[in-house]
């Protein structure tokens, strides 16, 4: 059985409630149902929708995963969940969903966390993680670089956000332009009809100050000022704003810094490996600026596909799968839900 | 002893209760000693409570939630758990009003004629229902004339009638001294009342009450003056 572990895996951190299934490595199911149209209004997620939202869709969404996976809940080996960072309430349904599994099934419980999951996920796509891999995660809810030696125990922090994440300033822009939400598929999609180099806009903490103090830190809060900034200037000129250009130029400059750091990262970690992972791999000029760095500095690239980088249960059964084949002791069934479960504890 | 084996559980208040029923009888009932902490206590006392009634989880056919009102995400905790054990077990799922509860511990504590329950639903207000103690097959039990509702304590119009459970206790000035009984729902009486009657028998789904607080936030800040 620890060979290749039936393992499902439940997400509840943010507005998607994710059952994923998978057989060791490989993927068996993975569905999802996402609350994102009912926050569309509020520009942003609202955790008690999002919360409510968890708890209609758990059961229906774990029947479909099963139905998916042509596997019934008792051919199961154990059950994984996240256990944070996120919303706390958000989090708790899926925390006490796993909890009942658990318990109703008589299988172990693992409490993971959420950003080693994003990496784990590319089990699934790519096989096994090479060992070291720097990570690259970037969402509407992190940003960070990562130091991955072992995903099932071993992941450090290098660098994050120091305000906005990635995905965020994505959203803003877009409510900016008026694109709508969420932003970051409308900017990708508005940017290919414009010019990145059109508008210089600033690249967060590359100053030489910055790369000393703050070398794999990243901050969006100053583009996304700057970006209003222009905006605004162009309207109070009675100008017309070019949209696509905005767009285009404020991705090249998120992506810029996002890539130029990550590279860094690899190469001053002795890491031959990068993996994005997060709702912002699904960016194309991420990807492409990405790819085109990493064979210059000849550093192999690994992306999941989209539907793999965003939030879903495949991913915490992934990780979870590789706790079983690992032999890592199952969590407690007093597991609580951690919202701020920190990068270095990879199993609550 | 009848071959119906009940789960019930409730999470509509500060605390965790859990209570195994086997159709005629509570059997075995207990409650979480640390204040919240739901999703933490919540399936330990499950795994608790059944083997203190002496039973096994393959042995249940049904699952009794408290659907609040409460506390919102304690209250998902309850109903998620509740869920999601009646469809990895293959039980029957019934929701009960947790207020109904807490007029059951009244009308077992004595309570005659009309009350009113009510619990914390902070904010400095109560849930709230009006009660009239029957008697079906022979058993005492408070029926609750309509859905409860959220008011401020002072806004409650209460005839002259007393109030049960931890709403009164928090805002005693103003609804009075609690009448005899638990403040809080007891999923043992949750339990009983879904046996006894089907009428309070419930969707499993919340009373939430209120809407949720959010804001419709479209116009965008300005960053020029
Ligand atoms: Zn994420």
């Amino acid at each position: 059985m620890t060979e290749e572990p039936l393992v499902l895996g439940l997400e509840t951190s943010c507005d998607e409630t994710g059952v994923g299934i998978v057989r060791g490595g490989t993927l068996l199911a993975d569905a999802v149902a996402s609350s994102v149209d009912q926050h569309a209004r509020f520009g942003g997620v609202v955790p008690e929708v999002a919360s409510r939202a968890h708890l209609e869709a758990m059961v229906p969404t774990l029947r479909r995963a099963c139905a998916d996976a042509g596997v019934t809940l008792n051919d199961l080996d154990a059950i994984a969940v996240t256990s944070g960072p996120g919303l706390s309430g958000a989090l708790m349904v899926g925390v006490a969903a796993a909890k009942a599994l658990a318990l109703a099934l008589g299988k172990p419980l693992y409490g993971v966390n959420h950003l080693a999951a994003h990496v784990a996920v590319d089990i699934l796509e790519h096989g096994p993680l090479p060992q070291p891999a720097v990570a690259m995660l970037v969402s509407g809810g992190h940003s960070s670089l990562l130091m991955v030696p072992d995903v099932t125990y071993d992941v450090q922090p290098l660098g994050r956000t120091i305000d906005d994440a990635a995905g965020e300033a994505f959203d803003k822009v877009a409510r900016l332009l008026g694109l709508g939400f969420p932003g970051g598929p409308l900017v990708d999609k508005a940017a290919r009809e414009g010019d990145p180099a059109a508008i210089r806009f600033p690249r967060g903490l590359s100053a030489a100050h910055d790369m000393r103090d703050h070398r794999f830190d990243f901050s969006f809060s100053g583009l996304k000022t700057a970006v209003a900034r222009w905006v605004e200037q162009r309207e109070a000129n009675g100008e017309p704003v070019p949209i696509n250009d905005v767009s285009a130029s404020f991705q090249e400059a998120v992506v810029d810094v996002l890539t130029r750091k990550a590279v860094l990262a690899c190469q001053e970690n002795g890491a031959e490996h990068l993996l994005i992972g997060g709702g912002v791999a699904a960016n194309s000029r991420l990807r492409a600026m990405a790819q085109e760095r990493c064979d210059k500095a000849g550093i192999q690239l690994r992306v999941p596909r989209p539907k793999l980088c965003t939030d879903n249960g495949a991913m915490v059964a992934a990780l979870g799968a590789r706790m079983v084949q690992t032999g890592r002791t199952p969590s407690d069934l007093t597991l609580p839900a951690d919202s701020s479960m920190p990068i270095t504890l990879v199993q609550a | 002893m009848t071959d119906q084996l009940t789960l019930a559980l409730d999470t509509a208040s500060g605390t965790v209760s859990v209570a195994v029923h086997d159709g005629a009888q509570v059997i075995a009932e207990r409650a979480g000693q640390q204040s919240g902490k739901h999703a933490e206590q919540l399936t330990p006392l499950v795994e608790a409570v059944l083997a203190e009634a002496g039973r096994t989880r393959e042995e249940l056919t049904t699952v009794v939630a408290g659907v609040g009102p409460g506390p919102f995400t304690g209250l998902r905790v309850g109903l998620v758990t509740a869920g999601v054990l009646a469809y990895a077990l293959d039980l029957e799922l019934q929701g009960v009003c947790s207020l109904d509860a807490v007029a059951m511990g009244a009308v077992k504590a004595g309570a005659e004629g009309s009350f009113i329950a009510a619990m914390d639903a902070r904010r400095r207000e109560v849930y709230w229902a009006r009660y009239e103690v029957l008697e079906i097959d022979g058993v005492r039990v408070p029926v609750r004339a309509a859905l409860p509702e959220v008011s401020v304590p002072a806004e409650l119009d209460l005839e002259g009638l007393r109030v049960a459970g931890r709403g009164a206790q928090l805002y005693p000035d103003v609804l009075g001294l609690p009448l005899e009984g638990p403040l809080d729902p007891s999923a043992g009486d949750l339990a009983t009342l879904a046996a006894l009657d089907k009428r309070f028998v419930l969707e499993p789904e919340p009373l939430y009450l209120r809407r949720p607080d959010a804001q419709a936030n479209i116009n965008r800040k300005r960053v020029l003056k």
